[in-house]
């Protein structure tokens, strides 16, 4: 050893480092936590009540009922309908909607309008939407399709439009460098490098859709919701029990599905 | 044939990339540009087919005012002028043939460009074009499947498809290693004296540079500091337009490369 005296502590420093700041901070938030707890009524008294019910419900639930057959079959298959129509739809309207929202190829007010659009669409659940889709249109699947697709549509032009921000710039000065119009250049200098992302995507959607329109039957904008939600109505837990087993099916399968095509495009 | 006339790049940043540039190319010849990095030796190239907008001057082709043309008007005048780029720029994901014929994709419609339907004499022309750089037989190859000197060829080709009045070139070379850039810019200089076109090209190595280059022009700081035929570029010139360095080395390599 030469000739340093001690050794030098080191510590990482903290993430915040004013230390009264960062006390204030943890103490306030200890705070709120416990007060928000209090407040909501967590309770063992009424965990204890409530248990017993529970356990009694799941009991009526078994066995499962599929005598229904049919009904759970018309609902199934309008919700795989209104999943494959919605994602039809979305994934259309996302390519001039993400060419929109993507900073590098719009020009502003476009920019600014498609981005408008896009937190607008992902800022309300899809259940929500449906609520006024039913109040505007009236029940069935016309409403369901309707709010699957703006919903869709907002995931779409959010992560296809940040897809297209990242492309490599270089190559659409290439196109343009031939003389190419703006459509040409969309077309060679941009597609080919979002592409598998775009299908990629595409799958997904249809995957989210799926699980969704089973959702959106509950507030009447058909699916198999709305025979889930009766049932439960009616205490045919059993009926029950066999929609939700039939819906974990199908949600299954297509993540075998999708998960299986989107290995490929890799 | 070609001109520009004190042409001045002033970026919204406030930097002064071109301080009234003036160029005329009367014959088919290759211009190097020689200038350190940032002397604006990228922004008077792409000046010339507006992918860089000039703040003011003009460029002429043929006669043709270019700058101040607009839409149509502009896509036409580009599909005259040929570019070859520094990192290739090939669109990756489509193969060789889609890259060749891109350069045509100012003469085709959009539903013959989006189904790949282009007129035979094109893809003729293609696989002629491909079969002089040396990639016969790569047509179905993707272009990320390729090496950097192969990736540069289909460049050319894209460019010389084009049926071009002149060729910009900005650093070919700059990504190869020395043989490879050595080939490449013996084909670029060969193929514009066959065509009897005039290429500009921006080049970082002195040597290649003035090896098969016509004639020497010298960028510094947006400024044409130098203009004149390789063998008048002394280490005095050097000095000029990269700065005080000892210049001997560089200039003898041309030397022994000519013996």
């Amino acid at each position: 050893m030469s000739s340093s005296t001690s050794p030098v502590i080191w510590k990482r420093d903290h993430f915040i480092k004013n230390p009264i700041l960062r006390w204030t901070v943890i103490i306030l938030l200890t705070a709120y936590v416990l007060y928000a707890l209090n407040d909501m009524d967590l309770n063992w008294a009424r965990m204890k009540s409530g248990w017993p019910r529970a356990v009694d419900f799941f009991h009526r639930m078994f066995p499962p009922d599929f005598s229904r057959w049919s009904m759970i079959q018309r609902g199934v298959l309008e919700s795989l309908q209104m999943a494959i129509i919605s994602t039809t739809i979305s994934i259309i309207l996302a390519v001039p909607l993400s060419l929109g929202a993507a900073r590098n190829i719009s020009v502003r007010w476009v920019y600014l309008l498609s981005r408008a659009f896009v937190v607008v669409a992902r800022s309300f659940p899809p259940i929500l939407v449906a609520i006024i889709f039913v109040k505007a249109f009236g029940f069935g699947p016309f409403p369901g399709i309707l709010t699957l697709a703006f919903t869709a549509l907002g995931f779409m032009g959010k992560l296809l439009g940040e897809a297209i921000e990242n492309i490599d710039p270089g190559q659409v000065e290439a196109i343009r460098a031939t003389g190419a119009n703006w459509f040409k250049v969309q077309l060679y200098g941009v597609a080919p490098q979002v592409l598998p992302r775009y299908v990629g995507l595409s799958i997904y959607l249809l995957d989210i859709n799926l699980r969704a329109s089973t959702i959106i039957g509950i507030v009447g904008a058909g699916g198999i919701g709305g025979a889930l939600f009766n049932a439960f109505h009616r205490y045919e837990y059993d009926t029950a029990l066999a929609i939700l087993i039939v819906i974990i099916a199908i949600v299954l399968v297509m993540e075998f599905i999708s998960s299986k095509v989107r290995g490929r495009l890799q | 044939m070609f001109s520009v006339k004190n042409l001045v790049k002033t970026y919204p940043t406030g930097q002064h990339a071109l301080k009234g540039c003036s160029v005329d190319i009367d014959k088919a010849q290759i211009v190097s540009i020689f200038g350190p990095s940032g002397a604006g030796k990228s922004t008077f190239i792409r000046c010339i087919n507006r992918l860089v907008e000039p703040t003011s001057g003009e460029v002429y082709l043929d006669g043709m005012e270019i700058t101040g043309l607009k839409g149509r008007e502009l896509h036409k005048a580009r599909r005259q002028m040929g570019m070859i780029f520094q990192e290739y720029n090939l669109i990756e994901r489509l193969t060789v043939m889609e890259n060749v014929l891109s350069g045509r994709l100012g003469y085709v419609g959009f539903l013959q460009a989006m189904f790949r339907r282009f007129p035979q004499e094109y893809v003729n022309e293609a696989f002629d074009l491909l079969e002089r750089v040396g990639l016969k037989g790569y047509h179905n190859q993707r272009a990320d499947a390729l090496s950097g000197g192969q990736r540069q060829r289909v460049g050319i080709v894209r460019a010389l498809i084009q049926h071009p009045k002149i060729l910009l070139v900005d650093e070919p070379t700059s990504g190869l290693d020395p043989k490879t850039a050595m080939i490449i810019m013996q084909l670029i200089a060969d193929l514009a004296k066959e065509k009897g076109i005039p290429a500009i090209v921006n080049i970082h190595d002195v040597a290649l540079g003035q090896q098969y280059a016509d004639r020497i022009i010298g960028l510094t700081e947006g400024e044409v500091v130098f203009d004149g035929p390789p063998s008048k570029v002394t280490a005095e010139t050097l000095t000029q337009i990269y700065g005080e360095e000892d210049w001997s080395k560089t200039i003898r390599k041309v030397e022994d490369e000519e013996d």
